[in-house]
């Protein structure tokens, strides 16, 4: 799934400065799971806001709302009728849904609640763990399963490199070398000759915006609203 | 069949022990500290490694060092890290160096910015330094660009590699090098070198797998200057394997002799080495030290170095 993690709330709230009427907008899916922009996560910011605009004698009238997910237009449209009401909207949804949202009502200003961190596994509530980059090539089939991308700290396809210290990344012991469990993963199903082979150089896909459209599907003339 | 002409070729076709030195470039402007670092190691060693931004450290550069250094007639072994340009900016380079009359280049990953003086920077790694290697070698033979476009002169350069014999896993280590031997390097520089049982079992596995015939060997050597300097290599730095007989054998002389007893200790490295089959010759990274290279080059028996045309 998608992580990510509550920007500062001094951050949040020097965006908000100048508004006196802010929706602060949650998203259901991903990072409701993450424990970063689910409904409770909007219950708890509105309250931080409002306590501290108080106490600064700037009172603020805040809305809630948790979409069930900010990338698709049909939870968006639930917003159409109160959006405008609004002066700017905290959206804590992932970076994509936060753009989603602010393309739907491009004359109010949207602002970002969380940093998007990544995609990531659930390795216990609370604690996540990088796994994609999304480069849009993927040599899992290669590297035992293991990703060399977003594992291996330079991205090095012909690793490990001369820093991997008794299993372990140079930046940081408790950081594991992806070349390293690649290597013992492959050794153990007796597929090393996977990683024999010289990689060669990437054709990276991830450079441009991507559009994904699949087999037996197109763009509609105008997208439907 | 010579490929660039360097000296640093010429001597290890001739079956020469080759002898290379290291210099770090200077974190400023001052063309003068390269100067004076040079001078030391000049008629001491067939070729001279420039770092460049070692540790990630941001320093003048490698390619600018390596021409203040052909200024002062030494050749150097222009080194380049995949961590701070893509394949365009890298191959322009490899042009350049090539036209000023660069003729060797060491190809290398490079440290993780985090190590360095501007940790949140961005790492390119574009390619990794096996990738680099190729692509060098591209230029060179088969005169084409990494993007396929044909080069309208081609560069000459020896390529060359490092290669860890102490890193994890030791096993992979010797298939490592296989892979840069079949991108096409041309020598080797390991990692310093402190645990010669390791490496000895390292060189015979390289011999058994025939790679020191496809290869050129050079034998990494730092002295040790201080005890300190032992501890922190054996502790902080990754991929290095420090004996405790090393450590000991420190610990045994009075502070102020410390220094005599880790250049004994490299050169009788150095007298193993030498004997070695499929070594080739001795990297000495004689970091901050430069000074004490006339020294230790002269009592490791490798003076004169011998000319070759």
């Amino acid at each position: 799934m998608i992580v990510a993690k509550r920007k500062p709330f001094e951050e949040i709230l020097q965006m908000i400065a100048g508004h006196r009427k802010v929706l602060i907008a949650g998203c259901g899916t991903c990072v409701a799971v993450c424990l970063a922009g689910g409904e409770k996560e909007v219950a708890v910011l509105a309250a931080e806001i409002d306590m501290a605009r108080r106490l600064k004698n700037q009172p603020i009238e805040l809305g809630q709302t948790t979409l069930e997910r900010q990338c698709d237009r049909e939870y968006l449209a639930q917003l159409d009728d109160r959006a405008a009401s609004y002066e700017a909207i905290v959206s804590l949804a992932c970076g994509v849904g936060i753009q989603f949202l602010a393309e739907r009502f491009p004359t109010i200003p949207v602002y970002p609640g969380v940093d998007t961190c990544g995609l990531a596994v659930n390795q216990d509530v609370g604690w996540y763990e990088e796994r994609c980059r999304s480069c849009g090539r993927c040599v899992l089939d290669r590297t035992g399963g293991i990703c060399p991308v977003t594992l291996c700290a330079k991205g090095l396809y012909n690793g490990p490199c001369g820093g991997t210290n008794r299993g372990f990344c140079e930046i940081d012991p408790e950081q594991p070398c992806a070349w390293y469990a690649i290597y013992e993963r492959l050794k153990g199903q007796g597929r090393l000759e996977r990683i024999r082979a010289i990689t060669p150089v990437q054709e990276w896909r991830d450079t441009v915006p991507r559009t994904l459209l699949q087999p037996g599907y197109r763009k509609p003339e105008k997208a439907k609203s | 069949m010579m490929k660039s002409g360097s000296n640093l070729e010429k001597i290890l076709r001739a079956g020469h022990f080759a002898f290379t030195g290291e210099l770090g470039p200077p974190r400023g402007a001052h063309a003068e500290e390269v100067r004076k670092k040079a001078a030391h190691l000049k008629g001491r060693v067939d070729a001279v490694n420039i770092t460049d931004n070692q540790t990630a450290v941001v320093r003048m550069a490698s390619w600018a060092a390596s021409l203040i250094l052909i200024q002062e007639g030494i050749e150097p072994n222009y080194q380049m890290v995949c961590r701070d340009r893509n394949r365009l900016a890298m191959q322009a380079d490899i042009l350049g160096a090539s036209a000023l009359g660069i003729r060797n280049m060491l190809c290398l990953s490079g440290d993780h910015c985090l190590f360095g003086d501007h940790p949140t920077a961005k790492g390119v790694f574009d390619l990794d330094s096996i990738q680099l290697i190729r692509m060098v070698k591209q230029l060179r033979d088969e005169g084409k660009f990494q993007g396929g476009a044909e080069v309208d002169g081609r560069p000459s350069i020896f390529i060359g590699a490092a290669a860890n014999p102490f890193a994890d896993p030791f096993e992979w280590r010797v298939q490592r090098l296989a892979k840069k031997v079949e991108a096409g390097v041309d020598f080797i520089q390991t990692q310093c070198i402190y645990n010669m049982a390791k490496f000895r079992e390292f060189i015979r596995l390289a011999n058994e797998e025939g790679l020191t015939e496809k290869v050129f060997i050079l034998a990494g050597i730092t002295p040790m200057k201080s005890l300190g300097m032992a501890k922190y290599m054996k502790t902080k730095v990754p991929g290095m394997d420090v004996p405790d007989e090393i450590i000991t054998r420190l610990q045994g002389v009075a502070r102020d002799k410390q220094a005599e007893e880790g250049i004994r200790i490299a050169l009788e490295q150095i007298a193993e080495l030498k004997e070695m089959k499929g070594v080739h010759g001795i990297h000495l990274m004689a970091i901050e030290w430069e000074h004490r290279v006339p020294e230790i080059a002269e009592r490791a028996g490798m003076l004169p170095r011998p000319v070759v045309n």
